[in-house]
Order: C-alpha cells, then structure tokens, then sequence
C-alpha cells in the first residue's frame, strides 16, 4: 500500500488542511492527481479548481449530511 | 471483559488500575456529595476517566469478539478506490472528518434542558449511555458497513431484514429529519426573539457566505482556508457592529422580530438557500460553520477548564417529579429522550454508514473513528451540561421556562422561581440580561441562549473586560445559529431528494433532480412539512420546545433503536449469538424509551399531547380563550396541533413496533440456521490489493 497516508512522514499542517478540507467534502486533490496518474493515465488532469468545483457539487447531492 | 492477545505490561496494568481509581473516586465525589457544590474539574475528570476505561476496554472487546474486525482485510476504500469518494486516509484525518459531522447542536442543546433536573441524572445516561449505546451503535454500524462496500443504514436494513422494513426505515428517517429540522430551526427562533443584535448578526451570515462562494467560484478558486479567514473577520466584524445596531433607536426595530416573523422569515430561507446553486450560499456558509463549530468546541474545552467553574445547579432537583418547566415528564423516560446526541443518536448511524467507511484504510482503525468518535461528541455533552450547570439556578430556570408558567416580568418570574426553591432577585435576571447585551432573558428555551449565557460568562471570566460578556454572548449565538442553520439548508436539499426519491415511485417525472418544476415542488413539500412544525413551535403555548423537543427525542432514539437491532441481527446472523446482548441490550432499551415515552405523550393526563388538545378543545366549547390564543382561530389551531403531535407520536410507536417484528423475526430465523447468513462482501486480503 503505497498510498496509505500514515506511512508517509507528514507536517502536521498538512494533516489540518487534509482534514479541514475533508470536514467541507473535498478529498486530497495530491492524492487524486496521483491515482489518476497510475490508474488512468488516458483521463485529463482537472486543474485545482475544477476539481474543488466539482467536489462542491458532488457533496451536497447524496444522502449524507451532518448531524442535528 | 478484558481480551488478551498481547499480554498487557506490568506498568500498562498499574496504569490502567490508576485510572480506574481515580474516575472511580471522582464519580463517587460527583454522585454522592451532597448539600454543597462541587466544582466541574469533579466532572471532567470522572468523565476523561469512564471514556478512557469504556474505549481501552469495551470497545477492544466489541473490535475483538463481536465485530472481529481484521486489519488483513481490504476495506472498501482499498479495493473501491478512486481517488474521490473512496479513498484510504489517515486515521487521524478520517478522525476529525467523522467527527465534523457527528457534532452539531443536538449535543448542546439536550444536556442543557435535562439539567432542570440538576447535572447527576444527565451526567450518568450521558457517561453510561455513550459506552454502552451511543458510541456501541455508531462502531457497530461503521463496522457493519465496511464489510459491506460503504453502504448506507437504509441498503443494509434492505438486505439484512427485508424490501419493507428498508422502506419504512427510509419514511422513519425523512420523518426524523422534518422534525430534526423544526426544532433546531426554532431553537434559532428562541434566540433571535426580540434580540435586534443577535438578528442582525444572523442576517449578516448571509451577505457573507455570498461573497464568498463568489470569491471561491472565480477570484481564488477553491482557496477553502483564505475564504474563511475573510468570513471569520467580517463575521466578528458584525458582532461588533451588532452592538450599535442594538443601540440605534432607528435601525434597531428593523431587527426585531417576534417568533411568528422569524419562523416565517426561516421558512423563507430555508426555500430559497435549498433552490440556489449550492457553491453560492450552502458551501461556504457550511465551511464556516465547521470551523467555527470546531474552534468554539475547542474555546468552550478551554474555558471549562481555565475557569474550573462551581456547579451551582443542585445534583439532582425535585423535577425528576415529571413537574419540571422545561419539558415536561419523569426522569424515565423522558431524561433518556432529551439527552439524544452526546448519549446515543440514532442520526450518527447514517454518517457512520455514509462517507467514513469509504475513507478508512483499516479495517483496525474503525474502533479508533466510530467508538472514540462518539466518546468526543459526548465529551462536548458533558462540556455542555456543566455550563448550564454553573449558572444561577434561578437564571437558568427563568432562560428555560416557558411565559405561561413564570410570567412576562423580571418581578413575576423571580417571584415564581424562588417559590420553586431557587432564590433569585429580579434585578439578578435584569443584570443578567443588562450585561449580554440583551433586553430580557426569560423564556429563550431551547438551549442555545442558556449554553451562550454559560460559555460568555466562563470565558468572561478567563478573558474579563468591560463589554466582553455580551460580545462572547452574541458570539456564542451567532456561532450556533450558523450551524443550526447549515443543517437547515443542507437538511432540505437532502429531504428534497429523499422525497423526490419517494415522490418517483409514484409518478417517474418527479425523480429527476435536475427538473426545474420537480426541484421546486419536492422542496415546497419539504420546506413546508419542517416549516408547518416550526411554526407551530412559534405559536405554541408552551413555547414550542417543550412540546417538539420530545417529539425529536423519541424520533433520534427510535432510528438509533433500528441501527442497532440492524446490529443485532447481523450479530446473530454471523452467528455470534454469544454477544447478542452488546448490542442487543442497548436496542431493548431505547425501545422500552421510545414507546414508554410515545405512550405517555398520547395517554398521560398531565403531559400528553391528548391532554393538551383537551384542555383547549374543552374551553373553546365553553366559549373560554386560554392563553396565548387571542383568538378562536388559534385555540382551533393550538387544538389541530396537538392532534397532529399526537399522530406523528402514533406513527413512531408503530414504526418502531413494526421493526422490531421484522428484527425478531430475522433473529429467530438465523438462530435456527447452522451456518452464518449475513451478505458480508468476500474477504479479500489487503496484500493481494496492487495499490
């Protein structure tokens, strides 16, 4: 498992950001770019802001939400 | 209880034996002193304690032997992953991502109205009830769901317990989620009532998230952290300047608001937030609401244990009599209904089966999220308990009885609750409401003033300053009706979809989300069926929290109820009745709650809904108006209202009747079956997965 996170030495920054985005429903866009790059090397690269654009959307449309 | 696969270190015993002593020790000083007040360190303490023993303990036993969850196996965001929604994270992100959405105001608001019954009995369900139930329902889902491809609560009811019961479980939990979203959004209405400063700063929210959803769309695309720092500022900026506006003779009025106009004004908004692109006014609102939402939790941590305040409310009070002001009732059931986040919630078993199962990269790491999660949330509960708990009783009671019981006057209501035994001066509640910067404090049921009351006066006296009271006041307002409001917005856009969900199976065109006209009726019918119950909380002669509170309490209680008899059954499916009783015992009793509660709600004499629509039907036949009705219209309306609580209750009661039928009836069935029968996916090991 190369991209079990936790293995990798990281700053504590960067963890807050990882979660504080994740809190609004936006994945680690570092870890998309590079999944996309192993596994679909054929699919376009979505900038940063297309990708948070999309992800905005994407969030409020299932079923999940928050609590009371 | 303890499960031995590494033997534990002589010092790790020691330890662990140390711990025991002291929480031992401290729940002992904090249940059994009498007569003088204890301070909340007491509390705290035998709370960090009880947490630590329940998750070294129990949950390792609940990981081990019940769920036997396997670090070798590849969870669904390992075999699933691509790179969005299913994604292996680090524990610790995944941590505070599911804890995001775990905490929100239900948590602040329960433990606050049970204190009426002094800080033991809520202190206790909240300490037993989270290691037993709460934080049990939420790991035992979250594990359920890992081993079954992230799928939700309703997906697994279908295919563990049958087509119906998933059906009704999907009406059960749109039910919940109107009334979730009344009482939250008149607890808003409680707290904006004739404040132009607390209305004003509410108002501001909404400028602000505009600007910066555009900021976000076009000036700096997706720049989450610089957006919100802009929106923290302009937002103290406005509880600043809501001081003025307070003090304006001219503008002040055009924020003042009576409930009826607010709830409207609310219903209106919760329209129109749920029908805009969400990047423009959801989205942003929601990125400031959970950051503000983290930090004052944090603030709140702090000044507890900064300003290690004296409980003053008794530990318990006579209200466990059933007499109480707030909400109305005896101790059982109705503290085991008030107290629903932080204790147990059912609403916890959707997050736990949404998103947080398809970011964990372990199988080993779902015990640290889903039980140590919850032991967090109810952490905040107790946190909340103790700043209602280190007002002035007489304060307190005067912030959560309604009018019809202690008057409309400072005089009236210091007179009525110092007869009830809790001594208080009229000018102590005038002070009071002097140095928040309010008008009045009395009758703002519904938790949120109280807990801002607790919280301005612990950090005002860590951080003291001329004024500062009524800024944390106002701060502390502003950040709850953010939340609560988020929810409200994020709340109707999902119970349009559930209901377009269900509208489809009736008539296809109506599914189609992208449907301008579907759009709009599926979040007319959902706007108006919270805002139908939100209104009546704003007319209600009761002051509406005290009459939906319960209705909340029993709808949370009753889905948290299904999540674990879903447990159950997937337990003895597996065939491990051995441990049928972890969750199973928990499910009984939310069961025995909910319908000891809904009975009493339809049939008791003094608190039922029945007894209420009585009452008004029976003066309005002798030609008599009860206050507040002015007119017979309204005491028609109170009447209706009442009726239709009482329905709702029935509802629930046969709700819950309903699935406990259909988990019994799979339980017998897979007890009789030599062989396990759950639809757990196949097990793929975590090594065979090329990354």
């Amino acid at each position: 498992m190369t991209d079990n996170l936790s293995q990798q030495p990281r700053s504590i920054w960067k963890w807050a950001v990882q979660t504080a985005r994740l809190c609004c429903g936006v994945p680690d866009y570092d870890v998309y770019v590079k999944h996309l790059k192993e596994h679909h090397p054929d699919r376009p690269i979505p900038s940063y802001g297309d990708f948070f654009r999309e992800r905005q959307i994407a969030r409020y449309k299932g079923t999940g939400g928050r609590c009371c | 209880m303890q499960t031995v696969q590494v033997k534990p270190s002589p010092a790790g015993k020691i330890l662990w034996a140390a711990i025991a002593i002291v929480g031992a020790w401290c729940l002992g000083v904090v249940a059994l002193r009498r007569g003088e007040p204890i301070n909340a360190i007491w509390v705290v303490t035998a709370s960090i304690a009880v947490f630590l023993i329940g998750y070294r303990f129990y949950s390792r036993f609940i990981n081990n032997r019940v769920l036997q969850m396997d670090p070798t196996r590849a969870t669904p965001a390992v075999l699933r992953n691509d790179g969005l929604d299913y994604v292996p994270t680090d524990k610790w992100v995944v941590f505070g991502h599911h804890f995001a959405a775990i905490a929100g105001a239900g948590p602040l608001v329960g433990p606050v109205l049970a204190a009426q019954m002094g800080y033991l009995p809520g202190t206790l369900w909240i300490l037993v009830g989270v290691v037993f139930a709460g934080a049990v329902q939420d790991f035992m889902i979250l594990g359920l769901s890992l081993r079954r491809d992230g799928r939700s609560l309703g997906n697994m009811l279908r295919e563990e317990l049958g087509e119906v019961p998933g059906v009704i479980a999907m009406v059960g939990v749109l039910v919940l989620m109107m009334i979730v979203l009344a009482v939250l959004a008149l607890v808003v209405v409680k707290a904006l009532t004739h404040s132009p400063w607390g209305t004003f700063t509410v108002a501001c929210t909404i400028p602000i998230a505009l600007l910066m959803g555009i900021y976000l769309r076009y000036i700096r695309p997706g720049r989450i952290l610089e957006v919100s720092i802009i929106g923290l500022v302009l937002l103290l900026g406005s509880i600043w300047y809501g001081a003025h506006i307070a003090a304006s003779p001219t503008i002040a009025p055009m924020f003042d608001f009576d409930a009826k106009a607010l709830a409207w004004l609310l219903i209106g908004y919760g329209f129109f937030a749920s029908v805009l692109p969400v990047w423009l006014l959801l989205a942003p609102r929601d990125y400031l609401s959970t950051f503000l939402k983290i930090g004052t939790i944090a603030l709140l941590a702090l000044a507890i244990f900064l300003a290690a305040p004296t409980l003053q409310m008794p530990a318990v009070t006579k209200f466990i009599d059933g007499s109480g002001p707030v909400f109305s009732g005896n101790l059982f059931p109705f503290l085991f209904i008030t107290i629903a986040c932080g204790a147990v919630s059912g609403w916890h078993s959707i997050i736990a089966s949404g998103t947080t199962p398809k970011l964990l990269a372990s199988e080993g790491e779902a015990r640290m999220v889903g039980y140590g999660g919850m032991l967090m949330e109810a952490f905040v509960a107790i946190m909340a308990l103790i700043a209602a708990a280190s007002l002035h009783p007489g304060v307190y009671f005067a912030m959560n009885s309604p009018g019809a019981l202690i008057g409309t006057t400072v005089e009236q209501a210091a007179a009525t609750i110092s007869q009830w035994g809790f001594l208080v001066t009229p000018a102590e509640l005038s002070d009071t409401a002097r140095n928040i910067g309010e008008g009045t404090i009395l009758s703002r049921a519904g938790g949120a003033p109280t807990l801002a009351v607790g919280m301005a006066q612990l950090l005002h006296g860590v951080l003291p300053g001329e004024g500062m009271m009524a800024f944390w006041y106002h701060y502390a307002i502003l950040f709850e009706a953010l939340f609560i409001l988020t929810t409200v917005d994020a709340g109707t856009r999902v119970g349009r979809f559930m209901i377009q969900e269900i509208a489809g199976l009736i008539y296809a065109p109506l599914k189609h989300t992208e449907s301008w006209t579907s759009n709009v009726i599926a979040t007319v019918i959902c706007v108006g069926l919270w805002g139908y119950f939100l209104y009546q909380g704003a007319v209600d002669p009761l002051g509406g929290i005290n009459t939906l509170w319960p209705l909340f309490g029993i709808a949370n209680q009753m889905l948290a109820a299904i999540a674990l008899m879903l447990a159950t059954v997937v337990t003895v499916k597996l065939k491990r009745e051995r441990y049928v009783l972890v969750p199973g015992v928990p499910a009984i009793w939310l069961v025995v709650c909910t319908l000891t509660a809904g009975w009493q709600k339809l049939f008791d004499n003094k608190i039922s809904f029945t007894a209420a629509a009585q009452k008004y039907a029976d003066a309005m036949a002798s030609g008599k108006l009860l206050a507040p009705a002015k007119t017979a219209e309204e005491m028609q309306r109170i009447v209706t209202n009442n009726r239709v609580d009482m329905a709702l209750t029935g509802i629930f009661m046969l709700l819950v009747l309903t699935m406990v039928f259909f988990a019994l009836r799979a339980i017998a069935k897979a007890w009789r079956t030599n062989h396990p029968t759950a639809n757990e996916e196949p097990y793929v090991a975590v090594s065979s997965v090329a990354s």
